[in-house]
């Protein structure tokens, strides 16, 4: 792309293994492992996004990956390396009963974003209502180990955890390269823009959109269950939640929606604000941080539909913004 | 090769089609043509898999294929066209055609691999005249244009069946007959059998081995061309009445 990419990709990603040997700061070393995480989540999301599948339930995924993980760990002593398998589980299963009768039945566009808009309330409820297990909304802490760390999936190395945020991340963007590459895409795309005729091309429209739903919702549960096992905190606003899905939403459409590594550019920039509002108003700005993407978001949607990094590619390669906009519509 | 005994439609309270029976053979053009609003896309769709039948059975190649999902119908080897032209603009021209190959030819399931879809599209790209030029957009197509990768999309599907729906609609008169020739030429080369609907009369009667005429749902005429347009009841409810059939009859007469 801007460089040969054949060349950028093994020298980055050796450069990005190469980090926490080199510069140990433990906040940036922190501030990086959560924008990988979230990263990984955003590019889950966008696996549907980009082909204008817009799950406004994502946050109940990622939620149902972390609570799961947790209790499975507190209640039976389960080890995470079980665990998360289960918990990708409960969210594949999920997504399926969600999706499947949306797809079947034709639910569509906006309609689609209510029905997961309510899967994520649905997700949070339970996890307020059923608080003598979870907390609730105070929030909820996986056992400390006395055991094997490695069994309990909890390290005190940040290292470690930057290196298995960084090796996620990069399965995240492996997994879009190979989709982006696969007939699974044309699939899509042709989908996206016209069901009926997609079919008379001999495509199993439900199937193909339940097949990238739950792709996408595996993925996003895994984020999930890997914040909680970074952070050993969890609460139904950081994690699940109708705001984390809106957070999803308005990350990916700043980073760019239809490039590989515009989530990654899209948690970036969310991270950095909020560590910006956080360090330089504190306590005053609680909540500034909403606010502030709320405006942004109108802002891209009119002005950089392609978000950020999309706009910034095609300025390289000399196409002009607005004849893509009207080409690319979300 | 297919066989359509008693279809019916109902939307609602209104009948579509109604107790519709006919047979296609091995190999010819069939062509189907009334006024607009006389059931004949309807019948395209329930053929297609858009839509099931309220009543009736729809048998190909001794199956019945009457409520199945449209990408089956597809697999079993009916492809189709759309009456507007629905090419994907998202993908170029050669994936438009390369999509339908993969997915309209079994697409996951079997031993059936991307190779085998690029040779489709090519075959389909080139039959009717279309670059096989991989990076060329869809944009850059006009109406002729468009029509031809709606063909095209569906022949990589690699029917044994073909509905060509109004195919010749927004065309010049040079058009018209080309791709008259073009389908003509689908089923002598390839061995494809076509029911191709049809507002325009003129050119369709040049080309097609049998007609059946229809009217608010209901087959009123079936046979030879030249039978089919000096049927009273045909000049009545169709000549009579539709605007595209008397030009079509003017061009005629200039022929």
């Amino acid at each position: 792309m801007i460089m040969s990419p054949r060349y950028a990709w093994p020298i980055g990603v050796a450069l990005l293994i190469a980090l926490p040997f080199v510069y140990r700061d433990p906040y940036h070393l922190h501030i990086l492992i959560l924008i990988l995480i979230w990263s990984f989540a955003y590019t889950s999301w966008s696996m549907m996004g980009r082909f204008g599948l817009v799950s406004l339930g994502h946050g109940g995924f990622m939620g149902v990956g972390a609570y799961v993980t947790a209790l499975l760990w507190n209640h039976l002593g389960l080890s995470p390396w079980i665990g998360i398998p289960i918990a990708l589980l409960c969210a594949g299963t999920l997504a399926l009963l969600v999706a499947y009768p949306c797809f079947r039945f034709r639910i569509t566009g906006h309609y689609f974003a209510l029905v997961t808009l309510a899967l994520s309330g649905i997700v949070l409820q339970v996890i307020t209502a059923t608080r003598d297990w979870t907390g609730g909304s105070l929030g909820y802490t996986p056992e400390r180990t006395k055991g094997s760390h490695i069994v309990a999936l909890q390290f005190d190395d940040k290292t470690v955890w930057y290196l298995i945020a960084l090796a996620v991340w990069l399965a995240g963007l492996l997994i879009w390269h190979l989709i982006d590459r696969s007939m699974a895409r044309y699939a899509m795309e042709a989908i996206s823009e016209d069901e009926d005729a997609a079919a008379a091309a001999g495509v199993n429209v439900t199937f193909e959109k339940l097949r990238i739903t739950v792709i996408s919702a595996l993925m996003t549960a895994l984020a999930g269950a890997l914040y909680c096992q970074y952070q050993m905190f969890i609460s139904p606003d950081t994690v699940s939640g109708i705001a984390v899905s809106l957070q999803m939403v308005f990350a990916v459409v700043v980073g760019g929606i239809y490039v590989a590594l515009g989530p990654t550019v899209g948690a970036i920039i969310t991270l950095l604000l909020a560590e910006f509002l956080r360090i330089f108003f504190g306590t005053k700005a609680v909540g500034y941080d909403n606010l502030v993407y709320g405006v942004l978001l109108v802002l891209f949607i009119i002005f950089l539909p392609k978000g950020i990094l999309g706009s910034i590619l095609d300025r390289l390669k000399g196409v002009p913004v607005r004849q893509t906009v009207a080409k690319k519509p979300a | 090769m297919l066989v359509v005994e008693g279809l019916v439609k109902r939307f609602g309270g209104f009948t579509a089609v109604n107790n519709v029976s006919f047979k296609v053979d091995q190999g010819e053009i069939l062509g189907l043509i009334g006024p607009n609003g006389s059931g004949k896309s309807t019948i395209f769709n329930m053929l297609s898999g858009t839509f099931p039948p309220s009543a009736g059975s729809i048998t190909f190649e001794g199956h019945e294929i009457a409520g199945l999902a449209p990408h089956r119908i597809i697999n079993r080897g009916i492809g189709r066209t759309f009456q507007i032209p629905r090419p994907f603009r998202r993908l170029t021209i050669f994936e438009n055609v390369e999509l339908a190959g993969f997915y309209g030819q079994g697409g996951n399931r079997g031993s059936h691999s991307r190779a085998k879809a690029d040779e489709a599209a090519e075959k389909a790209l080139a039959m009717v005249g279309l670059p096989t030029d991989r990076q060329a957009p869809v944009d850059g197509l006009g109406a002729a244009g468009l029509k031809k990768l709606e063909l095209a999309k569906a022949l990589a599907t690699g029917p044994k069946l073909l509905l060509a729906d109004e195919s010749l609609g927004g065309l010049d008169e040079h058009e018209m007959d080309q791709a008259a020739d073009m389908l003509r030429k689908i089923r002598d080369e390839l061995g494809i059998t076509i029911i191709w609907v049809e507002h325009i009369m003129g050119v369709l009667m040049r080309v097609v081995d049998r007609v059946m005429v229809l009217d608010h749902g209901e087959k009123i005429s079936e046979g030879l061309p030249s039978a089919v347009s000096s049927d009273p009841k045909v000049i009545e409810v169709y000549l009579g009445t539709d605007a595209d059939a008397t030009q079509a009859a003017a061009a005629e007469q200039r022929r």
